[in-house]
């Protein structure tokens, strides 16, 4: 700690070059924030995942409906403990960019396949008894500024009610929350029967969008899923079964590989800061070589000097990086910026954690350098450059 | 290993030194003798190019001669390795230069402050011997000032306080008076005599001045990489 001074006061002598180079390190910690919370918020779900669920859909798409009667024969399957399904309703709320998920569920069924969803009991047992009920994510409920008790419409992009008209009517009996802080609670779930004793009159009669199913152990998961593909096999609506992860994964990879796509232009960035921290460092080494020439003259050591250079090349880049990140955090906070597109949109700590760890990593691969320069300079020659 | 008499300091024996430039030798100093007592003040004249700032580098251990050895207050500096002879700079010399070389980025007090990082002292203990410098200096009032607010004079006082501040057993000056007027140098030189006379500091000063060299107790002359008691014709 003694040393601090003569590191901090060494970046204060060309103050416009130091705040150029913190200001494009804190630049690219904001993008570092942004791209770790968007690929989170697009592949995220896959890490929190239930390994004990599989989803069943349709073999050809998950648009395709699946018979409701398909229940009771997968709970007959070895190794299923519970079954359940959602269908995907596709609503809209007073404008299109509204969006977020609602889908008819049975209740009890699905709050036992989704333990991460929690729900005070009282609102559990109005559900019960409301066949118009609906339970909302904390999320949403705060968007929208609904509470319990508020009859919320929402108009169907798919599914029509006998008279002809596409918008149906909610009560909000409950707001749930997530077991974890990257638990999605943006969605709206209400009753099955509800949903189709309604659309009965029209289209998808007896028809749901996909299941969910338990399995008793999660290391026999894909002998279950090739066991329910198996039961259905030469149907008319033969079936898809995958691990709940995979199935999130297939979603996300509608828009390509975010990981791939991440990682290449963070690696651009990263390579950009590394050059301009690189060519600020070598340049404040150049200049001073008299005066690293006196520090070695009044004792200091080699290893002494190499560690004020890397010092001075993390100190740059940990307080632009944690500045970056700090902000990033700060923007992210405040939530999904898309109006719902991305529901799981937050800056993880994991990746909090790495981009500290990226900056002060990015100190020492651009000190490194001019550290062993300095390091190597013979005193006399460099006292004579003074 | 002390081979020498107990008054003895400094002991140069047989020393030379070759610097290369491409294919080309060049011998900067030959064969050269060289004794200083404890507490002696001796001033080291010669012209541009006779090897004084050399000599002055080998006795402070900033570089090493090509033959001969290099004695201080018993420990022979061509045997230490680079660590060593780092640690043995911090403990045992002070470097005056002629150009001050004070960090411009620090105060006067965090300049004096430098050499003391490197001891185990605490805070108080370090802000304690740079006030003592600095008062010895009579630079008192000037600790929280940056080089660049201080006079030439001031600066090179600045520089002997960072010099004299872990109370070192040499005190080598390259040219101390060199950057300064007339009346400037004459201060530093009563600075230099004071430390020498009043306080005991063994001082060796490289100078081309005649009038510096007057202060001190010996002068030896040097040139074509040999020591005289005579002055270069």
């Amino acid at each position: 700690m003694k040393f601090l001074h003569l590191v901090w006061s060494n970046l204060r002598r060309k103050k416009l070059r130091t705040s150029l180079t913190l200001l494009s390190i804190l630049v690219a910690f904001v993008l570092f924030g942004f791209l770790a919370a968007i690929k989170h918020a697009l592949a995220g779900g896959v890490e929190l995942a239930g390994a004990d669920r599989l989803i069943v859909r349709h073999k050809v798409s998950i648009i395709q409906m699946l018979p409701e009667s398909y229940k009771a024969r997968m709970e007959r399957i070895p190794g299923v403990v519970l079954a359940t399904h959602q269908t995907w309703f596709g609503g809209i709320y007073q404008d299109p960019k509204n969006f977020f998920m609602q889908n008819p569920v049975v209740p009890e069924e699905f709050l036992a396949m989704h333990p991460e969803l929690i729900l005070a009991p009282g609102q559990k047992q109005a559900w019960l008894k409301s066949r118009t009920g609906a339970v909302v994510g904390r999320k949403t409920a705060d968007r929208f500024h609904w509470k319990i008790g508020d009859r919320v419409p929402i108009q169907s992009t798919i599914w029509s009610k006998p008279d002809g008209s596409r918008v149906w009517e909610f009560d909000i009996v409950g707001i749930y929350d997530g077991k974890d802080k990257g638990t999605d609670t943006t969605a709206l779930f209400f009753r099955y029967d509800y949903f189709d004793e309604v659309r009965r009159q029209s289209w998808g009669k007896g028809q749901v969008g996909w299941y969910t199913i338990r399995v008793k152990d999660p290391a026999q998961a894909a002998d279950v899923a090739k066991r329910v593909d198996q039961e259905f096999e030469n149907s008319s609506a033969e079936t898809k079964t995958e691990p709940e992860g995979a199935f999130v994964q297939a979603w996300a990879r509608q828009i390509g590989n975010i990981v791939m796509i991440v990682a290449a232009i963070l690696g651009a960035v990263f390579f950009t800061i590394l050059l301009v921290t690189g060519n600020t460092m070598a340049q404040a080494v150049r200049e001073r070589t008299g005066e690293l020439g006196v520090l070695k003259a009044i004792g200091f050591t080699n290893g002494q000097i190499v560690s004020l250079v890397l010092a001075e090349a993390c100190l740059l880049t940990v307080l632009g990086g944690g500045l970056g990140l700090g902000l990033a955090w700060l923007v992210i906070s405040r939530g999904d910026p898309t109006g719902g597109l991305l529901p799981m949109f937050f800056f993880p700590t994991r990746d909090l954690l790495i981009g500290l760890g990226i900056s002060v990593v990015l100190g020492i691969v651009t000190g490194i350098f001019p550290a062993y320069q300095a390091m190597r300079l013979r005193v006399a020659d460099a006292l004579r450059r003074m | 290993m002390n081979t020498q008499g107990n008054d003895t300091l400094v002991s140069v024996d047989g020393v030379e030194k070759i610097f290369h430039r491409g294919a080309e030798e060049i011998h900067v100093l030959s064969n050269l003798q060289l004794r200083v007592p404890s507490g002696e003040f001796l001033a080291l004249m010669g012209p541009s190019g006779s090897g004084k700032s050399t000599l002055l580098n080998l006795i402070g251990g900033l570089d090493r001669p090509t033959r001969g050895t290099v004695s201080v207050a018993g420990e022979r500096l061509d045997q230490l390795s680079d660590h060593r002879l780092a640690a043995w700079r911090a403990r045992h010399v002070g470097f005056v230069f002629q150009l001050y070389n004070l960090m411009p980025m620090l105060t006067a007090e965090r300049n004096v402050e430098l050499p003391l990082l490197l001891t185990h002292l605490s805070k108080a203990e370090r802000s304690q011997h740079v006030k003592a410098a600095l008062a010895m200096v009579g630079l008192s009032h000037r600790e929280r000032h940056y080089p660049r607010t201080l006079s030439g004079g001031e600066q090179q006082r600045v520089g002997i306080a960072r010099g004299i501040v872990t109370d070192p057993t040499l005190l080598l000056c390259d040219e101390p008076t060199g950057d300064l007027d007339r009346k400037a140098g004459d201060e530093i030189l009563n600075l230099l005599q004071g430390l020498n006379r009043e306080h005991g500091k063994t001082i060796i000063m490289v100078t081309h001045d005649p009038h510096a060299s007057a202060r001190a107790a010996r002068t030896v002359h040097l040139d074509k990489g040999q020591l005289s008691n005579e002055p270069v014709k």
